[in-house]
């Protein structure tokens, strides 16, 4: 075993607290590369500036068995699928919803649902993962790619901010959109997408935090720069890795 | 206003513990380096078992202010995973990390120069960052006009009765879904849109409203909010029943 390991798992209920900078206890083995080790080391001590704290709550048990590799540090897997919003529930009919991209020519690339539907839907099966501690593994999800809404739209932006019905924005880099990272969603589970999951149609970002996949989702709009959206100003992280625990800022 | 702190780790004592009713504990915990929070903000508490294992869960703050101090009351969940130990287990004395203040749409902000009033709607557990939002409120002389509507299923379940019951700058009506107190002029059941219209202030005052509860609740409250016309930028919710 490594020493820093057998010293972490030795080290008795108590507070370690440190002056060293964040990643003190690198092993000697970084062939792997940080980020990859970043994921794979030990969830044990907590990464803050300028300090490194422990406390071991020993009579802790846990529910182990839930343990998963593919679940991110600090969630925890549910069979259902919890409802979080800002507000109420938006009804939108599918009869009066459109989707538009608008670039900085102020161009509009505009989709109503049936047109939506032409442009090819794709069976997704996905993990999710909200920034309130849950993840749903292999959900089923139905939607067209944002890659096909972008095919014939021209911009030299990097940055797009998320509109939807009643208002909610949230900020996402183009670069997280495509390469078939992301989709408008119709479907989930087998079922046209209920007002409350962001019916009828929300965006599919699972690489990130649940709040970056827009529910009511009405619209995109070309950035220059990598403005916050509604969480991102109210203290939420301006990405949402879920995998580097990029919940808040 | 306070939200202008960053988000960081925190490690916490348990100063004291209580229960608040049969299966909720109220903790304090003295943590040195909190900045204070809003009214309304919340936590992640994380805890980590002796062999490494760790589990994060939300729980909103029933205080707020600047103050090193800060309570919680949490709700055991059956076959949760993490409540069952912070209610049953976890000793006075006991350390924990915490991670905040978090939330910053949630809150209610005292020095605010909006004067509408403000409506606040909990059901059950949801009462807490409520609580912490008519606290607050107790604390300043002039300002918005409060009102708060908690349902919950017995007199045994309910919060902060005692604290409740002495709150002057709030009108609390308490609905109970399931039996209610002795001599209550009103039979228990749950809470439906004309006795929620008829508790809460009406939509041409254009009250500012939260609501936190269970998602069945919130959902149930807040559609019937915008049918009795309420703006829904105006109702701010916020839901649980997510990790247990």
């Amino acid at each position: 075993m490594r020493p820093w390991l057998t010293q972490l798992m030795t080290t008795p209920a108590v507070v370690v607290a440190s002056r060293i900078s964040c990643l003190p206890l690198l092993p000697p083995d970084t062939s792997i590369g940080l980020r990859a080790y970043l994921r794979t080391r030990p969830p044990r001590r907590i990464r803050q500036k300028g300090a490194v704290v422990e406390v071991i709550n020993s009579s802790f048990g846990g529910r182990r068995g839930s343990s998963d590799s593919r679940v991110p540090p600090g969630q925890t897997l549910v069979d259902d699928w919890p409802v979080l919003s800002t507000g109420p529930t938006r009804n939108v009919d599918e009869s009066r919803w459109s989707f538009s991209i608008t670039t900085e020519d102020k161009v509009a690339h505009r989709w109503n649902w049936n047109k939506l539907h032409q442009v090819g839907v794709e069976d997704i099966v996905t993990d999710i993962h909200c920034v309130t501690h849950w993840s749903k593994l292999d959900m089923a999800w139905r939607g067209v790619p944002i890659d096909r809404l972008f095919e014939d739209v021209e911009t030299s932006y990097d940055y797009v901010m998320v509109r939807s019905y009643g208002g909610y924005t949230t900020n996402l880099p183009l670069e997280d959109l495509l390469d078939g990272q992301a989709w408008v969603a119709t479907e989930a589970e087998g079922e046209p997408l209920r007002p409350e999951h962001g019916g009828p149609a929300r965006l599919l970002v699972p690489h990130l935090y649940f709040w970056k996949s827009a529910k009511w989702v009405r619209g995109m709009e070309m950035m220059p720069s990598d403005d916050p959206g509604f969480w991102e100003q109210n203290g939420y992280h301006l990405r949402g890795d879920p995998w580097r625990e990029e919940r808040y800022w | 206003m306070i939200t202008s702190n960053r988000v960081r780790w925190h490690l916490g004592r348990v100063i004291s513990r209580q229960f608040e009713t049969g299966s909720a504990v109220r903790l304090e915990l003295a943590v040195p380096t909190w900045p204070g929070n809003d009214a309304g903000a919340h936590l992640d508490i994380r805890l980590t078992a002796p062999g490494g294992y760790q589990a994060s869960r939300s729980y909103s703050l029933a205080s707020s202010g600047e103050s090193t101090r800060v309570v919680l009351v949490v709700q055991e969940l059956p076959g949760g995973e993490v409540s069952p130990f912070l209610v049953r287990q976890l000793a006075e004395g006991e350390e924990v990390e915490v991670q905040g203040p978090l939330g910053r749409f949630f809150v209610w902000i005292p020095a605010e120069p909006e004067q509408s009033p403000v409506q606040l709607i909990a059901g059950g557990s949801g009462v807490v960052p409520l609580f912490s939002m008519a606290s607050a409120r107790e604390r300043e002389l002039k300002g918005a006009e409060f009102r708060l509507l908690y349902s919950v299923r017995s007199p045994r379940d309910e919060f902060f009765a005692d604290e409740l019951a002495e709150l002057s700058r709030t009108v609390v009506e308490i609905v109970y879904t399931r039996e209610s107190a002795p001599g209550a002029g009103r039979p228990p059941g749950r809470l439906t849109r004309e006795a929620l219209a008829a508790s809460t202030f009406p939509a041409s005052l254009s009250p500012r409203i939260f609501v936190c509860g269970p998602t069945s609740f919130v959902e149930a409250v807040a559609g019937w909010l915008v049918e009795l016309g309420h703006d829904p930028t105006q109702i701010r919710t916020e839901r649980f029943g997510g990790s247990r």
